[in-house]
């Protein structure tokens, strides 16, 4: 037994601490909490929150609000999606706001909102948002904070590198992500004929700069290749638009090996100065489309929905000094330009550098003609011509690039899940910083403006895993707020957000509560069914059509007992809420209707249309709870057989009268 | 010199060639992956006959940076492997059973060649994986592989890889020292008793 003598022992115990030291080598996880001081992030009870957060809401279709810093969720604002809570796409007055040339379409997915700007500044008038999947462009109303227009985008297929403007909002641009044989040719081509059939497209929209009404002014025919994300030129480099493009190979198949064999692609720079001038000159070529074009009017509280039906094409193959392209690495994603305008960050998604060009070394390269022979007829620059520099070992997978005051850029690397930090001028890295987990775009309050405010920045999230309550196999969608103020970038809060987050805007709440609607003004309303007070409440027959004519107001509608309502009618509710008081929306809804809700602002009509297909008693009532009597605020509607003869009546706190002849005389009179 | 093994000695000879049923039943070998976005890692066992754990997650990966497609049938090793560890359990009840020194010694001799051979076996794999990348792959670094380490911790792209023998492969390890220990205790008894 001399075996477990004491020195034999030792070896066991070597051995055991072996085992134990190799299992701790092991990283610990990799949750962690706040780096910065998370006061930063609290906004007490009552109080405003410094910035307002325009987000991207992904594949809900819509675009959220948030206040910054407290990352507290204020509005979502329905744009290409309908949202029954709001009646959008349900009501007569926003169901033509979804029209396209394909009908009604009631989703897409919303990726780049982008701010007015005048001057380069963010200017806090509208904002502009892109549709993917039907290509539209929607402008936003920051005074009701509701969708005013949609415009539809022809010749495209994800719309992703939009909906980008230039630096006082003369033009939101809109590129298309797939190539596709233009709307006027036949479609019905075998799909490997790619390069002889499939275009590019990018579109660039007027826009009006005191009404914000867009127009497609005309849209660039390029070779056909996916554009993925653009930025405008600005101060110098204002009259250029730079297009990141990928897929030079020009597959058809399996793009994520076939469009990743080049090791450049190419950042496109259109001047579109000189696009106006060949415009004018009537160098375009008219070509016959078809694309919606949707506007809503805050006074008739209603959309019309107009098909347009043509279009001028500029083609970059004919033109000349129109357009150029930048070699950039690795199917660039992102594509940024500094608040100087001198600078042009392309992101390489799969590049192991960033590389930036400069626009004072284009415009010397073009002038050099320091080409590297053609793509489809476009002059091809030289990489190193130029190249102002490359970020070494930045991070893997760039995507995006948002600037600070201060001369740096801040890039997100989706792979490396990280933020990185580096000065736009000497391109040395400054700092990085982790995010939690895979961060896709980022942003700094004007951090892609003239003006940037650096002393936030968001990153917007593809993976969140971890970081919240788990909530079955779909979890949160997660944005991260970063106080950047010092030299350190410091994580000062999780917050999650609607759809999945893309692009982001923000902008000093000052400009944009100031201007901020109370309620629409009722002797301003010209729908063509409002009841300006209860005496022209009223219910008409037409046909089989029922008009109703009702008002709201606390805490009753006007009329709340119907009859003589036929199975096989359309009833048409026209709500209007007579209140003229801030906050006191009044909600509507009738059992059984295959529709939603309608929730009218003070001052405003809107419309509920319902076929009752059962003769029977139906209850109405206020969905909105509006006052302390909100639960008396009700009515029914009863209807009849068809062929019924019960006459057309309504009324308010009395008993019914019967109608006589087509319109009902009101019973409260 | 006396050639037999003291009984004690024998006991745990047997015990430690016994103990080497476990890769039946336990993973011999694991790799572990950890990355910003995988917090709680990922890991692939490695048997004596096949790979278990999140081996198609690490697949999925791995094709962007075009890695082949790491299946157990193309690991001859997982069909011979199962006789070669029942051919040292039988060398090791061999040894306690007769008692024979010279069987010990061959059956330590024989342990540590296989365990450098297993070592030279993953090198092998991890070069091949590491190495041999499909040209078409979507990432490409200029000048960079994705070897695994074969023991220990090496940074791959985002990922931080971790190779270690797991459960099954600590027991042979202890097995192995184990008769060592017994080797080197016999020696040292029967060199006091020389003295003597």
């Amino acid at each position: 037994m001399k075996i477990f003598q004491p020195k034999n022992l030792q070896y066991l115990f070597i051995a055991a601490f072996a085992f134990f030291f190799m299992e701790s080598c092991k990283p610990k996880g990799t949750q962690s909490a706040a780096t910065g001081d998370a006061s930063k992030a609290y906004v007490a009870p009552g109080k405003y929150d410094e910035f307002y957060n325009f987000v991207s809401g992904g594949f809900s279709g819509q675009m959220a609000v948030y206040g910054l810093p407290s990352g507290r969720l204020l509005r979502v604002i329905p744009v290409f999606s309908t949202d029954p809570e709001k009646g959008w796409g349900y009501s007569e007055e926003t169901k033509p706001m979804l029209n396209t040339s394909h009908g009604f379409v009631p989703w897409d997915d919303a990726h780049h909102p982008e701010m007015s700007q005048t001057n380069g500044e963010v200017d806090g008038r509208w904002v502009f948002i892109n549709g993917n999947n039907t290509p539209r462009i929607a402008r936003i109303d920051l005074t009701t904070f509701r969708t005013a227009e949609i415009i539809e985008i022809p010749n495209s297929a994800g719309n992703h590198s939009s909906a980008f403007i230039t630096q006082n909002t003369e033009y939101v641009v809109a590129g298309t992500r797939f190539s596709v044989p233009p709307d006027d040719a036949n479609g019905d081509v075998p799909i490997d004929t790619y390069k002889q059939n499939f275009k590019g497209n990018v579109s660039f929209i007027k826009v009006d700069s005191v009404s914000g009404n867009m127009k497609i002014a005309f849209q660039i025919r390029t070779p056909g290749v996916n554009f993925d994300l653009s930025h405008a030129g600005k101060g110098n480099s204002h009259g250029w638009f730079f297009f990141s493009c990928y897929n030079s190979e020009q597959a058809n198949t399996l793009l994520e090996v076939n469009a990743s064999q080049r090791d450049k692609d190419f950042i496109m720079a259109v001047n579109w100065k000189k696009a106006e001038e060949y415009l004018k000159a009537g160098k375009g070529r008219k070509q016959a489309v078809r694309y919606a074009h949707n506007t809503y009017s805050d006074k008739t509280h209603s959309a019309t929905s107009k098909i347009e039906t043509e279009i001028t094409i500029l083609d970059s193959k004919e033109l000349a000094d129109m357009v150029y392209l930048i070699p950039c690495p690795k199917s660039p994603h992102g594509c940024d330009v500094d608040p100087t305008g001198e600078y042009i960050v392309g992101s390489g998604k799969l590049a192991a550098l960033v590389p930036v060009f400069s626009f004072t070394k284009l415009q010397k390269a073009i002038a050099d003609k320091a080409f590297d022979g053609d793509y489809e007829g476009i002059p091809v620059i030289k990489y190193e011509a130029a190249l102002h520099g490359e970020v070494k070992k930045p991070g893997l997978g760039p995507l995006h690039t948002e600037f600070d005051e201060k001369g740096n850029a801040y890039t997100s690397m989706f792979v490396s899940s990280e933020i990185v930090k580096w000065n736009v001028k000497s391109l040395e890295i400054l700092d990085r910083v982790p995010t939690y987990y895979s961060i896709g775009h980022l942003m700094v309050p004007g951090g892609d403006s003239r003006k940037p405010f650096g002393k936030y920045l968001v990153g917007y999230n593809k993976i969140t895993k971890d970081r919240y309550l788990p909530t079955g196999p779909e979890l949160a969608q997660s944005a991260q707020l970063y106080d950047i103020s010092g030299d350190k970038m410091k994580l000062i809060l999780d917050f999650p957000t609607i759809g999945e987050p893309h692009y982001a805007q923000a902008a000093p709440a000052g400009l944009i509560s100031k201007n901020s609607l109370k309620f629409f003004k009722i002797e301003e309303n010209e729908h063509p069914y409002v009841s300006k007070g209860e005496g022209q409440a009223k219910v008409t027959r037409d046909g089989n059509k029922v008009h109703i004519n009702i008002t709201s107001i606390r805490s009753h509608f006007n009329p709340d007992n119907i009859e003589g309502v036929r199975v096989g009618d359309e009833v048409y509710f026209h709500l209007t809420n007579l209140e003229q008081d801030w906050d006191v929306p009044h909600g509507f809804s009738v059992k059984g209707a295959n529709n939603s809700e309608l929730l009218v602002m003070p001052g405003e009509t809107q419309t509920l249309k319902w076929v009752p297909e059962k003769a029977g008693m139906y209850p109405f009532y206020c969905t909105d709870f509006c006052s302390a009597l909100h639960q008396e605020m009700q009515g029914y509607i009863r209807i009849s057989p068809a062929g019924s003869n019960v006459p057309l009546s309504f009324s308010t706190g009395k008993t019914p009268t019967p109608a006589a002849g087509k319109t009902a005389t009101p019973a409260t009179k | 010199m006396n050639k037999y093994l003291s009984i004690p000695s024998r006991i745990l000879v047997a015990f430690a060639s016994g103990a080497l049923i476990a890769v039946f039943f336990l993973p011999a070998w694991r790799i572990d992956l950890f990355a910003p976005q995988y917090p709680e890692g990922l890991s692939m066992y490695i048997w004596i006959n096949k790979l278990s754990g999140d081996v198609e997650i690490i697949n999925g990966l791995n094709h962007y940076i075009g890695m082949k497609h790491i299946s157990a049938d193309m690991f001859p090793e997982f069909k011979y492997m199962t006789y070669v560890v029942i051919f040292f359990m039988a060398l090791g009840m061999t040894a306690a059973i007769t008692g024979r020194r010279k069987i010990l010694l061959a059956y330590i001799i024989a342990t540590l060649i296989g365990g450098l051979l297993v070592l030279y076996d993953l090198y092998r794999w991890g070069y091949d994986y590491g190495h041999n990348l499909d040209p078409k792959a979507a990432i490409q670094v200029q000048g960079l592989t994705y070897q695994p380490p074969v023991i220990g911790h090496k940074r791959l792209l985002n990922f931080d890889a971790y190779s270690f023998p797991d459960a099954a492969g600590w027991i042979v390890v202890g097995a192995g020292s184990l008769c060592i220990l017994v080797w080197f205790s016999e020696w040292f008894i029967n060199r006091k008793k020389n003295k003597r």
